[in-house]
């Protein structure tokens, strides 16, 4: 968009407004939202590196820190999102081979997505609870 | 030479590079590292879950290990590759005013990269120095 043209805004279509909320529209926005958080809450997971490289001062400070019930809860929702990125992310690998492209299969598979990586979370922590 | 309908060149043509210059790039990268973050990024919440039960030294002893900590600077470096290309992606859609744009995408690339050389440094220093 060039942004000194020697006239007046064009007039734009309607955007996003106009369209009914679909499942696969959904899923999009939240994959692409996931995204963004995963984007920022990876510095959590770099800067534990570096506390684990600094000494046993700045492991005791993620342990309590994750250790507590609000940095248990944020770890879980982390983990969710994480999930939901993942496994929308190998939702868009099966579209880009091709497969499952047809309006049913497509709205099966985003309506799911959600269900899918809540379980997958919860299966996780349950086997990290059982091993750990 | 027969004449030619367009003005590009052979060269140009067959380079298949496009008006950005870097063909299909982006995309292709976009979907290797995706590909490869799902074993890696297991490996990464695995290794970070099971310190939970390890404590400090049990940790350290951990991130030490080369298997481990060359598979953890492998997902760091595909993750943080991973990161660059989407948020650029995220940015040249949402972000029109040029200046602009081009000050994200700069920082994009600082913040992906600053985050990389972090977990690479935490883990060389591990594996080296305990």
């Amino acid at each position: 968009m060039s942004t000194n043209a020697p006239m007046r805004p064009r007039p734009l279509s309607p955007h996003l407004q106009i369209y009914k909320p679909i499942p696969s529209m959904m899923m999009s926005i939240a994959h692409r939202i996931s995204g963004i958080g995963l984007y920022f809450g990876m510095a959590i997971v770099a800067l534990f590196f570096l506390a684990m490289a600094s000494g046993e001062n700045g492991h005791n400070l993620f342990s309590e820190l994750f250790g507590s019930i609000i940095g248990m809860i944020i770890l879980f929702l982390f983990s969710w999102v994480l999930f939901h990125h993942m496994l929308g992310g190998i939702r868009h690998l099966i579209w880009d081979f091709g497969h499952m492209l047809s309006r049913e299969q497509s709205r099966s598979m985003s309506m799911a997505l959600p269900v899918a990586s809540l379980v997958l979370t919860v299966v996780a922590w349950l086997i990290a609870w059982v091993l750990v | 030479m027969s004449i030619q309908n367009d003005m590009r060149t052979p060269l140009k043509k067959v380079r298949g590079l496009g008006a950005a210059r870097d063909g299909t790039d982006h995309f292709w990268h976009q979907r290797l590292t995706a590909a490869l973050n799902v074993p890696l990024i297991l490996i990464l919440f695995g290794v970070i879950a099971a310190m939970f039960g390890l404590g400090f030294e049990g940790s350290r002893a951990l991130l030490a290990n080369p298997f481990i900590g060359i598979l953890l600077a492998a997902a760091f470096l595909n993750i943080c590759w991973h990161m660059k290309l989407g948020m650029q992606m995220v940015i040249e859609d949402y972000i029109h005013s040029d200046g602009m744009k081009a000050l994200l995408l700069l920082a994009n690339g600082a913040y992906c990269a600053a985050l990389a050389l972090i977990a690479l440094y935490a883990l060389i220093k591990l594996a080296l120095l305990g």
